[in-house]
């Protein structure tokens, strides 16, 4: 009778302390699935899901707030990652949040900009140069494309213009049968 | 005699090569203008290094090569520069590129060029030599080979190969080198021997060239062996001719250096010895001029030649239309016939209606195996069109999508005509693109992550200073009250 108390207490004793130790030494810090969700997320941060970026959207999946369809920048093939990630079927992309576009960076006409700083408060990335009263300017390279700067500006000179495809990001299209066949 | 290995699969296409070989390599006159295009190797494009209007000479520097992997671009003759512009380049979508125009004089004068002593100078300075003289990998790759020829400081490389192969068809331009310049191409191996400290150096040529590899022999004596190897398309690609020449198999995502094995085109090996030994960078290349013309040849054309003007020398027949850069097999579409010839024109083939027929209309995959079965590359052809197709790049990519060469094999044995290397261009295209995006969009996290830390400190020493203000305030109330 002791023996069998003493040798389950010392077992208990002994695996509660590995399993101690392990949570100590294996500790993974913040939340690994969010973490895998803000990955693939496109990180244009322009709130078209709902949420106020790409880090509380992914945070909303995570806890099964939101669905996976829900983000027009990251498109089809990002709906097909997310689906992968998370064991759930694909669901095609929900027209309420927006259309997939060709990417775009803003545009300010130079002529017309006040410089009245309001899209440089919208700019999540901080991609707008510009002081009170001074001319403003995409940095286009850190642009992420979210239009949200457009709304603000009380003279409307920001534009959004297709990126250009140069010899280097140009992509070699799917054999045109395809296309033909429909 | 060196036992030689095989690879699994390759083709034996219709060879028109006897063709272009009948004359011995001519020297076509200057065009009226050269447009030099300043993005002729992998890497970053060269820096432009004149202005319009200067004069420059023949060799003379037009673009510095910035970066790690980078190349210098120089002018092919005398001349002005007429224009610094956007300008359509070889490229399989016809979109132009930074290039220089420039008007020859006629004098051809030349820069005075420096000759070096490889073997007495200190390896470092001959591989930037090199760089400085344009020298790039003109078997198609045009990889700058200053890079390739650094052996690093752990890895030793036993074995250089010099590609001599020319596997595809209708290509003749490095048949016809190694019959007309073996020596040059022998001392410039040498030169590379020497900067890698290769043990063994072999050439390997197929043996559907008896000529190149007869010049080669006797050129070559005793220290470098010069191996026939079967025709067998693509016994050129670079790890299938290393298979064949040292058994050795490049594992997946690993380069021939790792194993001790280096791989130049024969070409290279000519330019790397005329940049060193007679101080001479890279103006021009030979080039195969060959398909739907009276008279086909190799040219040795000035960089920025206009390929219609080549084709021009060389007689287009009735029923010309559009033309090829590279082989059938591996080449693409030119979207235009003017753009200039840059250091990776091996070779242009006109097209004609009889010659390269439309493609069939494409039939459904009946999973024959027959692409498997060629593959060189010992990839499952079939399954990464599937995927390929469906848009599902992630499971092409874990099915060792960037292991293929894009031979062109598998489409040509395919029964029912798929169009399967665009596939794989298509694929690996989308890929590349993904993974620009990905880098953006880290980018971009960084800087909203950076963007709420600074609106949250701003509001937080705000309300502090408000909160100082007040605290002020209220004791100079309490001051007055007492006073």
């Amino acid at each position: 009778m002791l023996d069998a108390i003493l040798v389950m207490s010392g077992l208990a004793l002994f695996l509660g302390s590995l399993l101690g130790y392990a949570s100590i030494r294996f500790h993974v810090q913040g939340n690994a699935l969010v973490e895998k969700i803000d990955a693939i997320l496109p990180q244009t941060q322009c709130a078209q899901c709902g949420f106020p970026g790409c880090r509380p959207y992914a945070e909303a999946i995570a806890e099964g707030r939101a669905e996976i369809n829900q983000c027009p920048p990251g498109g089809e093939a990002n709906i097909h990652k997310l689906a992968d990630l998370l064991g759930v079927e694909f669901k095609s992309l929900n027209a309420k949040h927006g259309a997939e576009k060709p990417k775009s960076v803003a545009f300010i006409d130079e002529n017309t900009c006040i410089g009245c700083t309001l899209c440089i408060q919208a700019c999540p990335v901080d991609a707008i140069s510009g002081a009170p009263k001074h001319m403003h300017t995409i940095l286009s390279q850190e642009c992420t494309g979210c239009e949200l700067c457009i709304e603000p500006c009380p003279v409307d000179c920001i534009s959004m213009v297709p990126v250009a495809v140069t010899v280097s990001n140009w992509k070699w299209k799917a054999p045109s049968y395809l296309q033909e066949a429909g | 005699m060196r036992k030689l290995f095989h690879f699994n699969g390759g083709v034996h296409p219709p060879q028109h090569k006897v063709e272009s070989v009948k004359d011995p390599i001519r020297k076509p006159p200057l065009p009226e203008k050269l447009v030099i295009p300043l993005h002729q190797h992998i890497g970053t494009a060269a820096k432009v290094a004149v202005m319009v209007g200067e004069r420059v000479l023949k060799g003379q520097k037009i673009g510095e090569a910035t970066g790690n992997v980078s190349s210098a671009i120089h002018a092919p003759t005398s001349g002005k520069v007429l224009e610094i512009g956007n300008f359509p380049v070889a490229h399989p979508s016809g979109l132009s590129e930074l290039c220089v125009t420039i008007a020859p004089d006629g004098m051809d004068e030349a820069a005075p060029f420096s000759p070096v002593d490889p073997f007495s100078m200190d390896p470092a300075e001959i591989r930037k030599i090199l760089r400085d003289s344009g020298v790039v990998g003109l078997g198609g790759a045009v990889f700058p080979s200053a890079i390739k020829l650094n052996p690093g400081r752990e890895k030793q490389v036993r074995t250089l190969v010099l590609n001599g192969a020319e596997c595809e068809p209708y290509i003749t331009c490095d048949d016809l080198l190694m019959r007309e310049r073996a020596d040059e191409i022998v001392k410039g191996a040498q030169i590379m021997r020497h900067l890698l400290h290769a043990e063994e150096v072999i050439v390997g040529i197929e043996d559907n060239k008896p000529e190149a590899i007869a010049a080669m022999k006797q050129a070559a004596g005793d220290e470098i062996e010069v191996v026939a190897v079967p025709t067998l398309y693509p016994g050129g690609g670079a790890k299938q001719l290393i298979r064949v020449l040292t058994g050795i198999e490049v594992p997946a995502g690993e380069r021939s250096t790792d194993l001790g094995v280096q791989c130049f085109n024969v070409a290279t090996a000519y330019t790397v010895y005329r940049a060193i030994a007679c101080g001479e960078p890279v103006t021009s290349r030979i080039v195969t001029v060959t398909g739907n013309v009276k008279n086909p040849g190799n040219y040795e054309a000035l960089i920025g030649t206009p390929m219609d003007f080549l084709i021009g020398l060389s007689e287009p027949l009735e029923g010309s239309r559009g033309a090829l850069m590279g082989g059938p097999m591996m080449g693409f579409d030119l979207p235009s016939v003017s753009v200039p010839v840059v250091k990776a024109t091996n070779c242009i083939i006109v097209k004609s209606e009889k010659l390269f027929p439309a493609p069939p209309t494409p039939m459904p995959c009946i999973r024959c195996g027959r692409c498997a079965a060629s593959c060189p590359a010992d990839l499952q052809p079939q399954e990464l069109y599937w995927f390929a197709k469906a848009g599902n790049f992630g499971k092409a990519q874990e099915y060792s999508l960037f292991d293929c060469i894009e031979c062109g094999c598998c489409s040509y044995v395919c029964p029912s005509h798929i169009p399967l290397v665009q596939f794989y261009r298509y694929a690996k295209s989308e890929i590349w693109a993904q993974e620009r995006e990905k880098k953006s969009s880290d980018i971009a996290r960084v800087r909203h992550e950076f963007r709420i830390e600074r609106t949250e400190r701003e509001k937080r020493e705000k309300a502090e200073r408000l909160a100082q203000k007040a605290a002020q305030t209220r004791a100079q109330i309490k001051a007055e009250e007492n006073s």
